[in-house]
């Protein structure tokens, strides 16, 4: 085995858990990310780990990598603001990716949406 | 306390217990082969010698191919003995010359460090090497990546030893001290420590448990 095979076999062992659906640039997804924070709990009198799943919804606009480190970039608008986060694929903090709508883009990074406001920044639905 | 030689396979990042991507080393340690035991009774000290890498036996002269056909017999194509080290031990009586040592051995310990000859940078000047500022690229200076002065006048009239100057840069002995172990594959021959460690991919290392 050669080295990069090496490397790959070793991540594999971290991905093969993990279902991450089929999706392009363009897509609408939402992605359940869980978070854990530190809270105090009243009863116990001491900081508790608590978790919660934070919904977060947009249009992808670029994929990149290969293997474990992969990660994808979801741009929303929220009152105005646009926001992107990059997330790794096969984050362990990912509880599940939801592919909402099918976009058709022509190309694979879609930065020229981040000039675009209210209804040019839309992306037809493939069917 | 025990040590292995291993080559450098690559870098890339895992999610750790709590999924945080961590940036980590996989490292290919061993089989190696006990070649021999030295005692403090016979030798003054503790330690295991260890070969690694299979090397033909026509490669290999007499002096060391007689060593190894004591120890591994005679008659075999390949004999482990690309690289040899020795490292020290507690106990010299655990080990018996032939045995062979997997990465198993770094089963459940914590803590390693790692040895190794660094990337080789050739000749390079101050500013890589030494991380000096070198000079203007513009406004129409000629002083770009120079030194600039090496010293005072005729007191004291000479260049102090160990002034920073250019001259080869890498491929010397590093050790990076007190990795975490990441996670160890028996199967096949890995071993996982967070971070960097010396060299390029495929150098040989040696990896010692703390």
């Amino acid at each position: 085995m050669g080295q990069q095979d090496l490397i790959r076999a070793v991540e594999t062992e971290y991905m093969k858990d993990r279902k991450v659906p089929e999706f392009r640039p363009g897509d609408t997804v939402r992605v359940h990310v869980r978070i854990t924070e530190m809270k105090y709990d009243p009863k116990q009198r001491k900081m508790v780990e608590r978790s919660r799943i934070q919904p977060f919804e947009g249009i992808v606009i670029r994929k990149r990598g290969s293997g474990l480190g992969a990660t994808f970039t979801v741009r929303k608008i929220t009152q105005g603001i646009g926001i992107e986060r990059i997330f790794p694929l096969y984050s362990p903090y990912i509880e599940k990716i939801e592919v909402r709508r099918r976009g058709k883009v022509r190309r694979a990074r879609l930065y020229y949406l981040r000039d675009r406001i209210g209804k040019k920044a839309r992306v037809k639905e493939r069917r | 306390m025990i040590g292995l030689l291993g080559r450098k396979v690559g870098m890339t990042q895992l999610p750790d217990e709590r999924g945080n991507m961590t940036p980590v080393t996989i490292l290919e340690v061993g089989p190696c082969t006990v070649l021999g035991v030295r005692t403090p009774e016979k030798d003054g000290y503790a330690a295991i010698r260890v070969g690694y890498g299979e090397v033909p036996q026509r490669k290999l002269n007499r002096p060391l191919l007689g060593e190894l056909v004591k120890v591994l017999g005679e008659g075999r194509k390949t004999y482990p003995a690309r690289v040899i080290r020795e490292f020290r031990v507690d106990n010299p009586e655990e080990y018996q010359p032939g045995q062979v040592l997997t990465v198993e051995v770094f089963q459940g310990v914590d803590r390693v460090d790692v040895t190794g000859y660094s990337k080789g940078r050739g000749f390079q000047g101050v500013m890589k090497r030494w991380g000096f500022s070198g000079g203007p690229m513009s406004h129409g200076s000629k002083f770009h990546r120079r030194p600039g002065s090496i010293g005072q006048s005729t007191f004291p009239g000479r260049v102090h030893k160990g002034k920073k100057m250019p001259g080869h840069m890498g491929m010397r002995r590093v050790t990076v001290k007190n990795l975490k172990v990441f996670k160890v594959i028996p199967e096949k021959n890995l071993l996982v420590v967070k971070g960097s460690v010396p060299g390029p991919n495929g150098r040989v290392l040696m990896v010692k448990a703390r």
